[in-house]
């Protein structure tokens, strides 16, 4: 556990100093929901078309911050550095993930209060389960995000594959994310239908860990 | 070969169709410090890549310390020095050889990382970014990474590449230590004065087979380009 926090401390000092990919998908996220505050009719609430455009918001801001992840470690050869020192794969794997996590974390704490704002939607009406909800999917996306940045960060085009490998494998988990979102922004709460998109993020989530978690050696050596 | 420090037996290694590396057969003993030569393209940055767990075998078995493979002790008690220096930019010098200390299970990861700080003469920018380091500062605090926790085993890629006298001096220095404390050292190279003082032994590798390996001499000691007009492609 101690490798894992060394990792995730590592990658935050880094990103703090550089605000390399926070900026900037701090900055995405604002400026597409401002242009979407436009576009749609706020009139109303937002339950019908709010999870969508929370989620996809914050699915195309990820992918800022998890192209960054492992590409960090090409100056220099770092990643040689870290591979050939005792760190297991599953601690660099982690650390990364933690690191990631508490980076779109951060973008997520900035954007829904302005969402909140520029689309009238009460997201604190129920705080425990918008929580829930987001660091669930956000540990999905988290997962996904950051094993196919170890395997795309040899890749030329990386920035450009990231999104196009890693979109269709987020499919479930934003889809029980906007669900459980839009029925969080109606005001309802979660009811005995919702559970089962809860329990496919929980589900997605230990899955793909676990699958990351047993194959990053095989990428990282490859 | 038992005891053996690195035992490589018949490596194949193929990128696509093109075999980089052609049935490498080397045992390294412990204490041993083997200059490994070759033209550009022979394999030695391969061949340590693949000693050093960053690349796989096609063919053929790697053991480090009786281990096959890579374990966790192995690497633990393994310096790597590759062409990229290791060295986060955008993290202070001490920061560095803290992060690697910690990973290393080095007892007291700070108080060394101030230490060999000082050993390499970076004491005065500890708490400077390496991004603001001069070329060779920062190859001084790439050797401080891969000697802080007192390896073993010593890989190093053309170690004495871009380094001025001073850091010249330096890194002969510290090998000697190590090597005097019953390290193993294996590097590449292409400044052969400053490896065969320090080699026990010399290998050479030409397009992907290792054609010689034998001790240094004082012959070769005294005229290094000895081994390729005897050895290489022209000899």
């Amino acid at each position: 556990m101690r490798h894992v926090l060394t990792i995730a401390w590592k990658d935050l000092r880094s990103e703090l100093r550089t605000k390399e990919s926070i900026n900037a998908a701090a900055a995405f996220s604002m400026v597409i929901l401002v242009l979407f505050s436009f576009v749609l009719d706020i009139s109303g609430d937002a339950r019908e078309f709010g999870g969508g455009l929370l989620w996809l918001v914050f699915a195309f801001a990820g992918a800022l911050v998890l192209n960054r992840s492992f590409a960090r470690e090409q100056s220099n050869d770092c990643l040689d550095a870290l591979v050939a020192s005792p760190l297991p794969g599953w601690a660099l794997f982690l650390g990364k993930a933690l690191a990631n996590f508490a980076l779109l974390a951060v973008v997520e704490l900035i954007a829904l209060p302005v969402f909140g704002i520029l689309f009238n939607a009460d997201w604190l009406r129920f705080p425990g389960w918008i929580a829930l909800t987001c660091a669930l999917a956000t540990w999905g996306m988290t997962v996904i995000g950051t094993m196919f940045s170890a395997l795309t960060v040899n890749l030329r085009l990386r920035e450009l594959m990231l999104p196009v490998l890693v979109y269709p494998m987020l499919i479930p988990v934003l889809m029980a994310a906007m669900q459980l979102t839009s029925a969080l922004l109606s005001g309802t709460g979660i009811t005995g239908d919702d559970w089962v998109w809860v329990k496919l993020l929980i589900g997605f989530d230990i899955i793909f860990t676990s699958l990351s978690l047993a194959l990053i050696d095989v990428i990282l050596v490859n | 070969m038992s005891g053996a420090a690195l035992d490589v037996r018949a490596v194949w290694k193929y990128f696509g169709d093109f075999p980089a590396l052609r049935a490498v057969t080397l045992g390294v003993a412990p204490g041993e410090c083997l200059a490994m030569l070759g033209r550009n393209g022979a394999g030695k940055t391969t061949l340590l890549k693949i000693l050093a767990g960053l690349s796989t075998v096609s063919q053929g078995s790697v053991s480090v310390f009786g281990s096959e493979g890579h374990s966790s002790g192995a690497r633990r008690k393994t310096g790597v020095l590759g062409h990229g220096i290791g060295i986060y930019d955008e993290l202070s010098a001490r920061e560095n050889l803290e992060l690697f200390g910690t990973l290393y299970g080095v007892a007291n990861p700070g108080q060394t990382a101030l230490d060999w700080l000082e050993r390499v003469g970076l004491n005065h920018v500890a708490h400077a970014r390496a991004r603001e380091f001069s070329r060779g500062m920062r190859q001084r605090l790439a050797v401080a990474r891969a000697f802080l926790h007192a390896p073993d085993l010593l890989l190093l890629d053309e170690p004495f590449t871009a380094l001025d006298d001073r850091s010249i001096a330096l890194l002969q220095r510290l090998l000697a230590e190590r090597l005097a404390a019953g390290a193993t050292v294996v590097m590449s190279t292409h400044q052969l004065r400053e490896a065969m003082e320090l080699a026990t032994h010399w290998a050479l590798l030409v397009r992907g087979k290792l054609v010689h390996k034998g001790e240094r001499t004082p012959e070769i000691l005294a005229d290094p380009a000895w081994v390729y007009r005897n050895y290489g492609e022209d000899s």
